[in-house]
């Protein structure tokens, strides 16, 4: 597994890197198309409410409900206060831990 | 929070005021504690990505070349799955377009050209786009966007470092919920941009996409095929695309986003 994930890595990290100086360097009126600005807005959204839904509750190709989602509650409820990034995240860790300490 | 209050196009050519030292100063300070503040949670990344099977070295050489919180979570996240690396790596760099609209933004306000664009584009991420593009004067504008970058990637390789390396010792992972830390540092990076109704309708069609998608198809396909749920909508919806800067922290303690 491990020369697929250097790889991987280090491609992702080059293509990463040419997308912040593409920015930087490409003439702006290309992405000045309603619907390419739109799209490459909703991107991120799209993608990282998939990886919360994924992250939380597969197992595998199985669905499961565990602590992960009493972490992700604490989080939500944190996130509604306002807390800092690093709260949060602890925050969501603790709760899991401390439910499968005492499931 | 204060929102981006920078003229639409004009870059600001305008020479550095009269009192620069002291707004100098301020900008320093500002950038060196919202750098402190993000990097720090290089910790998290750290511990989560040798949780998912990365070696410490992977670890560190992902905060090192790649330096974009929400793509290297996306990366080990899909590893963590199970999922191909390259699938992770695709969904990492989908995340990573981001940055160049950022640096649509950012380049008549820097003007740099050269050597000094191909370093400034490693250090465009979220953080250093807000301190900077809110500025007046193109002096400051660099001095927030350099400072910021330059104190967040310092502090989120050496937190990265520390991270990793107490991973390792911990033994099961699950033991300290660090598989719950991922959820929720997901769900704390996309957390900003719901504010809008459309963006809410976006994430819920995503994940429900996603969610069917997990026992029929191989771990990481799930996320990119969630990406068509932008393209789709992105398509179909009218009206202007919002400005989706991302806003300088109110107080540097709350970080919204890498």
């Amino acid at each position: 597994m491990s020369p697929t994930t250097w790889t991987a890595i280090l491609l992702a990290s080059g293509v990463c890197y040419l997308l912040k100086l593409a920015g930087l360097s490409v003439p702006p009126r290309v992405l000045d198309h309603p619907v390419v600005a739109r799209v490459a807005d909703l991107i991120p959204v799209a993608l990282l409410a998939a990886l919360v839904a994924v992250q939380v509750f597969a197992d595998g190709p199985a669905m499961v409900i565990d602590a992960r989602l009493l972490g992700l509650a604490v989080a939500l409820v944190l996130l509604l206060l306002r807390a800092p990034f690093l709260v949060v995240v602890v925050g969501a860790a603790a709760a899991a831990a401390a439910l499968r300490l005492i499931g | 929070m204060t929102g981006s209050s920078a003229p639409e196009d004009a870059p600001p050519a305008a020479p550095a005021p009269n009192d620069w030292p002291a707004g100098r100063a301020a900008i320093i300070r500002d950038s060196l504690a919202v750098g402190v503040a993000t990097g720090t949670y290089g910790i998290s990344f750290g511990a989560v990505s040798v949780a998912a099977g990365l070696t410490v070295a992977q670890t560190c050489v992902l905060s090192l070349l790649m330096f974009t919180g929400a793509s290297q979570f996306a990366l080990v996240g899909v590893a963590a799955a199970g999922g191909n690396p390259f699938s992770g790596a695709l969904t990492a760099v989908l995340l990573g377009s981001r940055n160049t609209l950022y640096g649509l933004r950012m380049a008549p306000l820097l003007a740099y050209s050269g050597v000094r664009r191909l370093g400034a584009a490693h250090l465009l991420i979220d953080e250093s786009t807000a301190m900077g593009v809110t500025r007046d004067s193109r002096p400051a504008v660099r001095t927030g966007f350099l400072t910021t970058g330059l104190s967040v990637f310092l502090m989120w390789n050496t937190a990265t470092a520390i991270g990793a390396a107490a991973g390792t010792a911990i033994g099961d992972p699950r033991t300290y919920g660090l598989d719950a830390a991922v959820g929720a540092a997901f769900l704390a990076l996309v957390w900003p941009r719901l504010a809008d109704n459309r963006n809410r309708l976006v994430a819920l069609a995503a994940a429900i996409v996603a969610l069917g998608l997990v026992p029929v198809t191989a771990p990481g396909v799930p996320v990119l095929a969630a990406g068509g749920v932008a393209l789709l909508a992105g398509l179909l919806s009218r009206g202007a695309a919002l400005a989706e800067l991302p806003e300088a922290p109110a107080h540097p303690g709350r970080v919204d986003e890498r």
